[in-house]
Order: C-alpha cells, then sequence, then structure tokens
C-alpha cells in the first residue's frame, strides 16, 4: 500500500472538504462513544480489569523471548507450523509459499490489519492469487479498491449509496432492477455471493486477536462469522500474527477479552471468540488439514525496551480513534497508512519511520481523550511527544517551527528574562488585541492564523495573576485551597 | 541465520540479554501450570436458579431466543416447534453427540435428520453445547465428530441445546473444566464462544442480523 503519510497535511484538507466523508463520520461521532459507555458503566470491575490486562502484557513483553518459545513449542506439539518473518517481505513470501504448495488459486481472508501492513492483496495478485476478503466492511473496500478507514470499521467513511454503487457494477450477473436502498438488501446480497467464495477457497487466512502460550491457540474475535468460515472450509489455515498477540493463558486472554469488545464496540462479547489449535484431528469431521502461523515481527521487537514498548500493549479495539477529535474530522485514510487515529500516530513512525510519519503525532492537541479510554492504559499522548522530540532531534521539522523554538527556549531557560520579556510583551499584545481581544493574522504564524484566530493575552501575565491570587487567599484566609 | 534465532535474538537484545536467566523461566513456568484468575466480576457469582435466570437474560439481550424444557426426552418437540414458528421445513442437521443421537426423535414424524457436518444447505443444525457462560450470555462449544464446527456456522438457524448444570458463571469456570476433560494445555482443534446470532455494523453503523453466520441462534436449556 503506498504511504501517503508525509503529504498527510493535503490529506486532511482534502477529507474536511468531502462531503460524502463528512457524512460518514457522523457515524462515529454517534454510535462508538455511547455504547461503550453503556457498556462500561454496567461492570463496575472495568477499571480492575483494565490494571490486570495491562499487567498481563507488560508481564508478557517483559518475558516475550520465553513466552514465544513456549507458544511455539504448543503449536508443533498439536501438529501445527510456526514460521517468523523478520520482515513484512519475509511475511508475504512464506504465506505465498504455503499457498503454492497448496495449489491455491483462491484464498479467502477474514480481517486482519497485519495483512494490510505487509500489503498481501497485492501481493497476492501480482502473483497469480485470488485474495478474497470476507468481512462485509473489508469485503466493500476491497471492491473499491481502498484500504480500511478504521481499525475495526474499515468501512466506517462510506455511506450507503456508496456501497450500493459499488455492489451493481461488481455483481453485474444480478438483475439490475434489484432493490438495494436498504443496508439489510446490501447485506443480504454481500452474504450470498461471499458464501460461494468460502467453498471454492483453497487457504483461508485470519489474524489473531492473542496466540496462547499455554495451549499453542491462536484466538479471532468477530461479528459475523466471517473468520471462522474461512478458518475451517478451506483444507489451510493460516494466522498472520505479529509477536505482540502473545498472551501466556486463556485466563489471560479471558481477562483482556472483558476489555477488548467493551472498549470495541461496547458489546460484552464479541458475538464469535474462536479458539484454534492446531490442524483437524483423527476423527473430526471438519476443520483445516494444515495449520500454519506466521509470526511477524516487522520492528516490534526494536519496540522492546525503548519509551514506545507500552504500544505492544494495544489490543486494536479502536476506542482510541473512535474518541479522537481529530479522527472525527479527517477519518483514517488522511494518515496516509494501515494504522489511524491516536494509535496509528504512535505505530506508524515506528513501523516506516518518523521521516515519513512525522506530522501524524503533530496532528493532536494532546485532550488526553484516547489515553483516558484506552484498555490497555497506553499513554498515547506522551508517546506522541516522544515522537515530537526524536523529530525535533533528528532536526526533521520545518526552519521556521526550529528557529521558533530556538528563540523560546532561549527565554524559558532564563526565567527572569522570561518573565521580563512576557510582562512587557503582554500588555502590548492585549492593546494591539483590541475589543475583539483576537488576532485575524499574525507574522511569522500565519500557517496557524489561516484557520482560526489567536486570542489576544489577557492585560496581565499567568506570574502576575498567579501572585495577585496568592495574596487574596492570604487575606481570606486561604478557604478556597481546602475546597478541593 | 534463520529468521526465528534473528527474532528471538532481537527479542532479547531489546530486552536487555538475560535468557538464561533461571528466575525468568521460573516465573513463567509457574505461570503456566497454574494460570493466576484475575478480576472476576461479581455479575455472575450467583446461586445455580440466579445464575441460569442471567444466562437467559444476557442471551436475550444479545438477541438469542431461550426455550428451558424439563428434560431432554423434551427436546425434539421443541425443536420441532421452533421449526414450525419460523416457517422452516421440518430437516435439521446433527453430529454425533450421543445426547442428541438417543433422543426421542421419532415422537416428532415429519422431521428429517442428517447428520455429520453441514454443507452449506441446511436451514437448520441442532449442537449440544460443552457449556455456557452468565456473565455475558454465551454458548461454548467445542469441535469435533459430535458437533461439527461447521454446524455452528452454515446454517441459517443454529439452534444449541445445553444442559443447565453445565451454565458457569464466568468463562474462567469453563476453561477448567475444559483442562479437566481435555487434559493440562490441551485443547479441541475449535473451541468456540458464542454470544448470539452473527450481525455486522459495516454499513452505516447499523447494526443488521445475519452477516455471514447463522441469522437466528435458538437455545434449549434442559433441566434446571
Amino acid at each position: 500500500m503506498q504511504i501517503t503519510s508525509p503529504r498527510f497535511k493535503q490529506n486532511a484538507r482534502e477529507a474536511l472538504a468531502d462531503p460524502q466523508l463528512q457524512k460518514a463520520m457522523g457515524n462515529v461521532r454517534g454510535g462508538f462513544i455511547d455504547k461503550r459507555q453503556a457498556a462500561i458503566d454496567a461492570l463496575p470491575e472495568f477499571d480492575a480489569l483494565r490494571d490486570n490486562a495491562r499487567a498481563i502484557k507488560d508481564h508478557t513483553l517483559a518475558n516475550l523471548d520465553l513466552y514465544l518459545e513456549a507458544y511455539e513449542a504448543k503449536v508443533r506439539a498439536a501438529g501445527g507450523f510456526v514460521h517468523w518473518a523478520e520482515t513484512a517481505e519475509d511475511a508475504r513470501n512464506v504465506i505465498l509459499d504455503i499457498c503454492r504448495a497448496a495449489g491455491a488459486r483462491t484464498v479467502t481472508k477474514g480481517k486482519s490489519m497485519i495483512t494490510e501492513e505487509i500489503g498481501l492483496n497485492e501481493f497476492f495478485e501480482k502473483n497469480g492469487v485470488s485474495p478474497v476478503e470476507t468481512d462485509l466492511g473489508e469485503y466493500i473496500i476491497q471492491l473499491r479498491g481502498e484500504h480500511p478507514s478504521h481499525i475495526i470499521a474499515p468501512a466506517v467513511h462510506l455511506n450507503k449509496e456508496q456501497v450500493e454503487e459499488d455492489f451493481r457494477r461488481v455483481h453485474d450477473h444480478l438483475p439490475a432492477a434489484r432493490d438495494l436502498s436498504e443496508p439489510e438488501a446490501l447485506l443480504g446480497e454481500a452474504r450470498r455471493v461471499l458464501r460461494a467464495k468460502y467453498f471454492d477457497a483453497d487457504v483461508g487466512i485470519t489474524g489473531a486477536n492473542f496466540l496462547v502460550a499455554e495451549t499453542g491457540s491462536s484466538i479471532i474475535v468477530t461479528n459475523e462469522g466471517n473468520g471462522d468460515l474461512t478458518q475451517i472450509l478451506p483444507k489451510v489455515h493460516i494466522v498472520l500474527a505479529s509477536l505482540e498477540k502473545i498472551v501466556p493463558t486463556l485466563e489471560d486472554a479471558a481477562q483482556i477479552l472483558r476489555v477488548l469488545a467493551r472498549s470495541a464496540t461496547g458489546q460484552d462479547m464479541s458475538v464469535y471468540t474462536t479458539v484454534s489449535t492446531g490442524p483437524r484431528r483423527p476423527g473430526d469431521p471438519d476443520g483445516p488439514e494444515e495449520y500454519h502461523v506466521v509470526l511477524l515481527d516487522n520492528g516490534r521487537s526494536s519496540m522492546l525496551g525503548t519509551e514506545f514498548q507500552d504500544m505492544l500493549r494495544c489490543i486494536r479495539c479502536g476506542a482510541c480513534m473512535n474518541h479522537c477529535p481529530v479522527y472525527h474530522e479527517i477519518g483514517g485514510h488522511a494518515y496516509g497508512w494501515v494504522y489511524p487515529g491516536p494509535m496509528g500516530a504512535v505505530l506508524t513512525p515506528a513501523l516506516i519511520g518518523v521521516d515519513k510519519a512525522g506530522h501524524l503525532p503533530n496532528a493532536s492537541t494532546f485532550c488526553g481523550r484516547c489515553e483516558s479510554v484506552c484498555p490497555m492504559r497506553i499513554p498515547l499522548p506522551k508517546m506522541m511527544r516522544h515522537w515530537r522530540e526524536r523529530e525535533f532531534e533528528r532536526g526533521l521539522n520545518p526552519a521556521t517551527a526550529r528557529g521558533g523554538l530556538k528563540f523560546w527556549a532561549f527565554f524559558a531557560k532564563r526565567p527572569r528574562l522570561y518573565r521580563l520579556a512576557t510582562s512587557m510583551a503582554v500588555p502590548v499584545l492585549s492593546l494591539l488585541g483590541g475589543r475583539k481581544g483576537r488576532f485575524r493574522s499574525l507574522p511569522l504564524a500565519g500557517g496557524w492564523t489561516k484557520y482560526r484566530d489567536l486570542p489576544a493575552p489577557e492585560s496581565r501575565t499567568f506570574m502576575q495573576q498567579w501572585h495577585g491570587r496568592e495574596t487574596s487567599k492570604q487575606e481570606t484566609g486561604g478557604k478556597q485551597g481546602a475546597a478541593r | 541465520m534463520n529468521g526465528r534465532e534473528v527474532i528471538l535474538g532481537k527479542v532479547r537484545k531489546s530486552l536487555g540479554g538475560g535468557h538464561n536467566d533461571a528466575a525468568r523461566l521460573a516465573a513463567i513456568e509457574a505461570r503456566l501450570a497454574r494460570p493466576p484468575k484475575g478480576v472476576i466480576p461479581e455479575r455472575g457469582q450467583l446461586d445455580d436458579k440466579a445464575r441460569r435466570r442471567l444466562f437467559i437474560a444476557m442471551a436475550e439481550k444479545v438477541s438469542a431466543s431461550v426455550k428451558q424444557v424439563k428434560s431432554y426426552d423434551d427436546v425434539p418437540k421443541a425443536v420441532a416447534e421452533y421449526l414450525r414458528s419460523r416457517n422452516l421445513p421440518a430437516a435439521i442437521r446433527i453430529g454425533n453427540d450421543r445426547r442428541l443421537v438417543k433422543l426421542p426423535w421419532t415422537s416428532q414424524r415429519a422431521l428429517e435428520i442428517k447428520h455429520g457436518p453441514s454443507d452449506g444447505d441446511d436451514e437448520a443444525g441442532v449442537s449440544h453445547a460443552f457449556g455456557a457462560i452468565a456473565e455475558s450470555g454465551t454458548l461454548v462449544l467445542t469441535s469435533g465428530g459430535d458437533n461439527p464446527t461447521t454446524i455452528n456456522f452454515l446454517p441459517e438457524h443454529h439452534i444449541v441445546v445445553v444442559d443447565a448444570k453445565d451454565v458457569a458463571g464466568d468463562m474462567e469456570s469453563v476453561l477448567s473444566r475444559l483442562r479437566r476433560k481435555y487434559g493440562k494445555g490441551e485443547m479441541p482443534r475449535t473451541l468456540n464462544f458464542i454470544t448470539g446470532p452473527s450481525r455486522s455494523g459495516d454499513i452505516e453503523q447499523k447494526l443488521l442480523l445475519g452477516a455471514h453466520g447463522p441469522r437466528a441462534l435458538h437455545v434449549i436449556l434442559v433441566g434446571g
């Protein structure tokens, strides 16, 4: 997939001017937030579960090498294969080899962001294998030649009229006069078309929400049941999962499952939580004859032991983007690669480089909603700040921004001078701001004032006001101090 | 060097070395041997009767339908009634589960019974659950000849028989029972936790039932 993160600003401008997108994004602002809150209000233990979920992942990451080895041994004992892929290219090649060995022409796919990360569909098409996305949202965007704009609701940027148009274009064997005006009709048609594909496929590929070291199992969580049909009907099942999906035991998975569905869609449990272990057993009448796991690193091992390690706790629920005011306005495609929203703003620079993705951690007001809803308590704003620091250290910001920061830092590091300068500048700016108290444009800050006004400062500096408050508090006996 | 060694080497380097750290190894072996239970929500920690009531309420909340019957002998009639009420053909698909096979199906004369995995043409399939979870209204099914996994997903209507004795308060209790049945660290090929019928919200976030799996999930709770 082509990376457009470097042109984030242009992407965002186009997104803001796109009426179809703006209409569709209304569905995010409404649905997800209220449903999540209702599910959490009904579970008094939610925060205790979050704490435990974080502890489980921290423990696992601190012992990741050992858990990976334990997991691999159990997969093999159950008759499965484990393939280790250091890079996206390694993973693509391993998967293609397995498909070729199975003589596969058609491959069905359950929803998997990691297959997006390694660009699997494009690679398959170049190599004569036809991939079929089976998740309804993924199917729709595959028909459109697009990529997901949300990690759990890939087609959230579309309206039903757009989907109808695509179905009429692609399902041209069906009667033209059929009624597709309602979502029910669209779903029914996709169900019928995809049913046949499940049976045609030689290989089924799914992601994994968890890999369980105790049993060598992979776990997928879905609502549609497409992941299950993808993995039980073809003769080969391939699981593609990144290293950090490991949890020690089934109990650990059960803990995290309780926060996953609630944070994602506001469900207590997703409809289908499926634990798969090895290929079909003697006497099993169904299920795949071969079971392969492709373990992908692709940069994760380098995040361990750094200030970005906490990001590896992420369980891909999407709560951070559902609550992000920036995501709400621009949707997922503007972020320019696989992972959008706050989790993408942290993960994308780690995976494709801060030189390409530097705009993403800057596209945040640090309002902190993402961290406050994250079930794994990942400090997303803090990590975006780390990326900003790295970007600055490597000299990737524009010269004006760097010059401005240096200018500010010169004063900030000299408090007396800073106070003197601000105490002179504030009254002047306050006066220049005039009756409206705002600037419509400022020299050297044209980029900022192009989209909004800068409020003029009040007549006194913060320090002056603070001194004033302290003095008056002492006079009133400090009663205010006890109020909170 | 192969991918395995490269990746494990990088992980160890990032973690600060210490592969032969006996303490670390002992800690993970202890955790794998005796999984800590974690936080178990109060919601499902109820006496038998209240727990079954909660299971029914939670299953109905996620759009499953539930029928309680006194004994296994009442199951064929409950199945036939369900099919009639939905205007479905009098035919079902079942596996080899003895608890299902030995039922008095002949009492429902018109009912056609097909055995084995589903081929995708079945309107209704009947499975026997390993257990159920009251906390979330979830059914737990295991793969194998007794209850082929395809029956859980291909028929339009999935009817699941569950013994009231097997309704647990929480997922952890079911996991303990699984270990007792299959052995520690061992699993059936597929373990399905099913919470309501299939659904999708992918078109304009409007939730619709019957995406790729069954459009309807009907639970027959036996006993209790």
